[in-house]
């Protein structure tokens, strides 16, 4: 029943209802090591609520979520907890800890599950907040931060335990160009450089070419179609032409042609 | 009406269940930690927590007691002064104090003012997704967020009620010496007398118990925000309703318990 050496997560069969409504109908789906897999569907499809099973917030109805050969819908809350700080989500509204500073938001995962101590928490919190190109507002509070910064400073507490699997949701919505740009490279350099598997839930086509090496797309609670950008990009399924085609510049090509990482 | 009351019935089920539920798992996640040798939770929480309980809460608290030994003494002077008792003034009111007064509006002030701020926050942090990223950490968001608020808040309310009972008391000697020509002396010497270590007893065990209820379902009412803004609003009038309704049933419940076994 393991899966395949180098699938990092697969998911099996995976159902999962909010009282009546189906959300997800049965999702097979696997990731391999270092991927950067795209999930693309209808909003309120079910696309943000897989990223919550993955990361053990729900627990599906039925199906397996196996992560590093492990079924996460049965283990115990300590080996939960484990296999979580292998993981890094960052999400939409960035969800930092209002109270806390920057430099507190990131260096909360250390201080909570690491054995570090002060000095050298600081020293990676400065590290990571250079790599999101933060540094001057480590004493800011997140109140006091645009949009942008807000999520790079996610994408900095999501990775200051050097985890192995990335999660993001709408990593780049609402964001102008220039912080789009600066979000897809931070994601590109994450799979390059650090090795890091990651799975990005997004409506933005352009980022999603730009980043990804797998797109899937999510209709109906399930997974019609999965497969390398350009496929992506040429499918004749119709729900997924309409949604690429609903995107302007797409007939023309015009946006779509980033060069995969 | 049958079915409003089945309703309701069931309403309050769920609500006891899902806050033993809290309770347990918390409790669990404080074990699994500690099985993993680190602290259960951060000593500057609970001292920040402390804080806001404590200190933060003395000025309203003593202004209250004061106000209400005050008028206990007046009305109980005012009714005692009709069979020539004005004397038992002291005694009643230290008493009343000790045993009822204290505890019960120390847990009201602290229930509207810390009970809907524990609420009011942890709710703001669901609304905004806090309380999932911290989970999804696996930090464990239950005992991180739950433990230092509750803690600070059983450990300060016997503190509190000691301070509440001390006040009103004062209040009361004041108000005896002033309208009632009770001296000081006199009162302190009746004080003395008639307030027993049993009478401290029973004011500072309730008070214990009133602290882990509002703590409890401040967090609990905060944790199960649902709809936002509205929702963080309607959570934090449902704690303070929902603590001081409670710490009032259970103090008659403790009163009685105390009356038939400590006699």
């Amino acid at each position: 029943m393991n899966p395949p050496a180098g699938n990092l997560v697969e998911m099996r069969g995976v159902h999962f209802s909010f009282g009546n409504k189906v959300i997800l109908d049965g999702v097979d789906i696997s990731i391999r090591e270092q991927d950067v897999l795209v999930i693309m569907g209808l909003s309120g499809g079910g696309k943000s609520t897989l990223l919550s099973i993955l990361l053990g917030l729900l627990k599906p109805s039925s199906g397996e979520v196996l992560f590093k050969q492990e079924d996460l819908t049965k283990l115990s809350r300590p080996k939960l907890n484990d296999a979580r700080t292998h993981m890094g989500m960052v999400y939409q509204n960035a969800a930092l800890i209002s109270s806390m500073t920057v430099r507190e938001n990131i260096g909360f995962p250390l201080e909570e599950l690491s054995d570090k101590n002060d000095q050298e928490i600081a020293l990676i919190v400065e590290q990571k907040l250079e790599e999101v190109g933060l540094k001057d507002t480590a004493d800011k509070l997140p109140s006091e931060l645009s949009g942008g910064m807000q999520k790079r400073v996610g994408l900095a507490r999501a990775l200051v335990l050097e985890p192995e699997l990335v999660l993001f949701d709408e990593p780049t919505a609402g964001l102008d160009p220039i912080s789009t740009e600066t979000i897809d490279d931070l994601i590109i350099k994450l799979r390059k450089k650090q090795e890091v598997t990651s799975i990005i839930v997004t409506h933005e086509m352009e980022s999603a070419f730009a980043v990804a090496t797998r797109m899937a797309f999510l209709y109906e609670g399930k997974i019609i179609l999965e497969a390398a950008p350009e496929q992506f990009r040429n499918s004749d399924i119709p729900i997924v032409r309409k949604f690429l085609s609903s995107f302007s510049g797409h007939e023309t090509g015009k946006g779509l042609t980033h060069a995969n990482p | 009406m049958i079915a409003k009351l089945g309703a309701l019935t069931i309403n309050l089920l769920q609500g006891i269940s899902s806050i033993v539920w809290m309770a347990r798992e918390t409790i669990s996640e404080i074990g699994e930690r500690i099985s993993q040798h680190r602290a259960p939770f951060r000593l500057k929480d609970f001292f920040y927590q402390c804080a806001r309980v404590g200190p933060g809460s003395v000025p309203m608290i003593i202004l209250l007691s004061v106000f209400v030994g005050l008028t206990l003494a007046l009305l109980t002077g005012y009714q005692l002064k009709i069979f020539g008792l004005v004397t038992l003034v002291p005694p009643i009111v230290s008493v009343a104090f000790t045993r009822e007064m204290g505890p019960l509006f120390t847990g009201i002030v602290l229930a509207s003012r810390i009970g809907a701020a524990y609420t009011a926050e942890l709710g703001a942090m669901i609304a905004g997704g806090e309380v999932d990223a911290i989970e999804a950490m696996g930090v464990g968001a239950l005992r991180y967020l739950v433990t230092p608020r509750v803690l600070a808040i059983f450990c300060l309310t016997p503190c509190l009620t000691v301070i509440s009972v001390v006040a009103g008391i004062l209040g009361a000697a004041f108000i005896s010496s002033l309208m009632l020509q009770i001296s000081y002396g006199y009162f302190y010497d009746q004080v003395m007398t008639y307030l027993l270590v049993k009478d401290m007893m029973a004011g500072i065990v309730k008070s214990f118990l009133f602290g882990a209820i509002i703590g409890i379902t401040a967090c609990y009412k905060g944790l199960s925000v649902r709809g936002g803004a509205v929702g963080v609003g309607t959570a934090t009038t449902s704690s303070v309703v929902t603590a001081i309704t409670t710490v009032i049933i259970c103090d008659s419940l403790c009163n009685i318990f105390i009356v038939i076994f400590f006699p």
